[in-house]
């Protein structure tokens, strides 16, 4: 291994480093605190600059692939984890069970999906993956003595390990037809032709990457998990795992696939309107509220899939926009559930929400931005998101998938308008307890970056993204 | 003579089985992951019998990845078995259903 091939790494090895570090140094000390968690997130920040500033290039025997496209996911991906980690920590301190294990978790997820976004291959995507989601299981299981919690943690581990199997038999399939793991090399097998067996094994990959995305038909276990979890580590979850997921499949697709995009477009497709629909009527009934972005979110991850299917320079770029745009505005919402109490205990229902605005007009606004972000209405972020899905659609030719989506996202705004009518209009039962400061800041930081801190970012935004969309020869 | 297809034919089966243990069990956790692990094992006969009649290691080294993060994968599980255990007093399937909808 050359001092060159090492230098690509850095990231990599600062997370690793440090993660093992802090974990020697909890067990030791037996507990976490403000000192441990703030190392944990200096560790995420050194990571971040150093994915920035280090060196491109390919290390590894290919396995490994910095690049701008890494990069750009990389640092959404540090800084949506060292979020999750003051959110988290300080709502665990708060019931009490604060524990130094959590950042410890949150750096081992950030660094398996810092490997998904830089894997050029089938061995370093199946590691990637597979880091992040043994991290994700526990976390989602953190509470040990929450009845809902364990469950959900079992579900999301039995329902993610069939995924992973999925993805592995899919990887051996195409490891076995194209003769290589290497995405370079599987493309230069199906630039002719690509065969069965191959295209076999394209399809069992995408069913395991779609199930980590929770894109419809694999999306059953997403409600589950996200009601049964802590709020804050949803939040993690409904974010960057996923951005990571997805460009991890923008890679495999259009690094390994290009010349079969004809074939893998139709399965895009069909996930992306499956999902959209899925989430716009499933969400319809629910009444709580982390069942209903859960919803939302699988609707969500249908228009990125749209912004992927359209493929090219502007199909990626859209869709890295909508993911990153997507992740603040989860991110924030599930702040404002953290931070939302009523008597002691979680406010988790639509109907909890009735009166908020008179009582915490700061948490309804930012509720409010959120709602109309993920429903997508300008001048909110999530207008531009899926304004560049569309486009991005509408040139590929896709315009029937664009006006399906529509279709899907006008369905979606009911339940976002009746939680907002609930919060603005609806009498109050009895007082909200004081929301905690960390919570309520995450929460009002997010929304006003969804409006207007989101017009002015997208003039940085949109080159960023496009550079990174690049890497793909257009 | 028994040739790839062969090996490949096991692999899919032991896979197929993998997968229906998975939905049709309906009685008990633990052989959720035993499915779990016969998932893996038939990716892994399905990695070697490619690797060795393409001439290429890659494939066995695939395969022992696979088999440390079986290992680690049932490590987690069990550990998430066991918390869930502690709360419920069971480990039946049809009791994993606190939530629904």
């Amino acid at each position: 291994m050359t001092p060159e091939t090492f230098s690509l790494i850095w990231p990599e090895v600062i997370l690793a480093g440090a993660t093992l570090i802090l974990l020697v140094f909890g067990a030791f000390r037996g507990r976490g605190g403000v000192l441990f968690n703030g190392l944990a997130v200096l560790t995420l920040a050194a990571a971040a600059v150093a994915a920035i500033v280090g060196p491109h290039g390919r290390g590894f025997a290919g396995g490994l692939v910095v690049d701008q496209l890494a990069v750009f996911a990389k640092v959404a991906i540090y800084a949506a984890s060292a979020v999750s980690i003051v959110l988290g920590d300080r709502w665990l301190a708060r019931k009490g069970e604060s524990k130094f294990e959590f950042p410890v978790l949150v750096l081992l997820a950030a660094l398996g999906m810092g490997m998904m976004v830089s894997a050029g291959d089938l061995i370093s995507l199946y590691i990637g993956v597979e880091l992040h989601s043994l991290a994700l299981y526990v976390l989602a299981a953190f509470r040990r003595d929450d009845a809902k919690g364990s469950e959900a943690g079992l579900k999301y581990f039995v329902l993610g390990a069939l995924s992973s199997g999925l993805l592995l038999y899919g990887a051996s399939l195409i490891y076995g037809f194209a003769g290589s793991t290497h995405f370079d090399a599987i493309a230069a097998s199906v630039q002719d032709h690509a065969g069965v067996g191959v295209l076999f094994g394209l399809v069992f990959v995408i069913c395991g990457l779609a199930f980590k995305v929770s894109a419809a038909p694999f999306h059953m276990w997403t409600p589950d998990v996200y009601e049964g979890a802590p709020t804050p580590i949803v939040g993690f979850f409904a974010a960057a795992p996923k951005l990571a997921a997805m460009v991890l499949l923008a890679r495999l697709l259009q690094e390994g696939f290009a010349d079969a995009v004809a074939q893998w477009r139709q399965v895009i497709l069909v996930v992306a309107l499956a999902s959209v629909a899925v989430g716009a009527f499933a969400g319809l009934v629910q009444n709580n509220l982390k069942r209903l972005w859960a919803y939302s979110s699988i609707a969500n991850i249908g228009y990125a899939l749209i912004g992927l299917a359209a493929g090219g320079e502007a199909g990626i770029q859209a869709m890295l926009m909508f993911m990153v745009l997507y992740m603040i505005d989860v991110t924030g919402f599930f702040a404002c559930l953290t931070a939302l109490q009523r008597d002691g205990r979680p406010m988790e229902t639509i109907d909890d929400m009735a009166g908020l605005f008179r009582e915490r007009p700061g948490l309804a606004l930012a509720m409010t931005a959120f709602s109309l972000s993920a429903l997508g209405l300008p001048p909110f972020s999530g207008f531009f998101a899926k304004f560049y899905v569309f486009k991005a659609a509408l040139d590929a030719g896709l315009a029937w998938a664009a006006v399906a989506a529509l279709v899907g996202s006008v369905v979606a705004a009911f339940y976002y308008l009746r939680l907002i009518k609930v919060m603005w209009f609806d009498a109050a039962p009895s007082a909200t307890d004081k929301p905690a400061f960390d919570a309520q800041a995450i929460a009002i930081g997010g929304a006003l970056f969804s409006f207007p801190v989101a017009v002015v970012a997208l003039v940085w935004l949109d080159p960023v993204s496009r550079a990174a969309a690049a890497v793909f020869g257009g | 003579m028994i040739g790839l297809p062969h090996y490949l034919t096991v692999a899919a089966i032991l896979f197929t089985i993998g997968v229906f243990g998975i939905f049709v069990n309906r009685k008990n956790i633990i052989v959720i992951l035993m499915s779990v692990e016969l998932i893996l094992l038939a990716v892994n006969i399905n990695l070697v019998a490619f690797s060795v009649f393409l001439h290429d290691v890659v494939g066995q080294i695939f395969a022992m990845f696979v088999l440390t993060v079986a290992a680690a994968e049932a490590a987690v599980g069990l550990a998430i078995l066991v918390t869930f255990f502690r709360n419920r007093g069971d480990i039946a399937v049809d009791d994993a259903s606190m939530m629904k909808g």
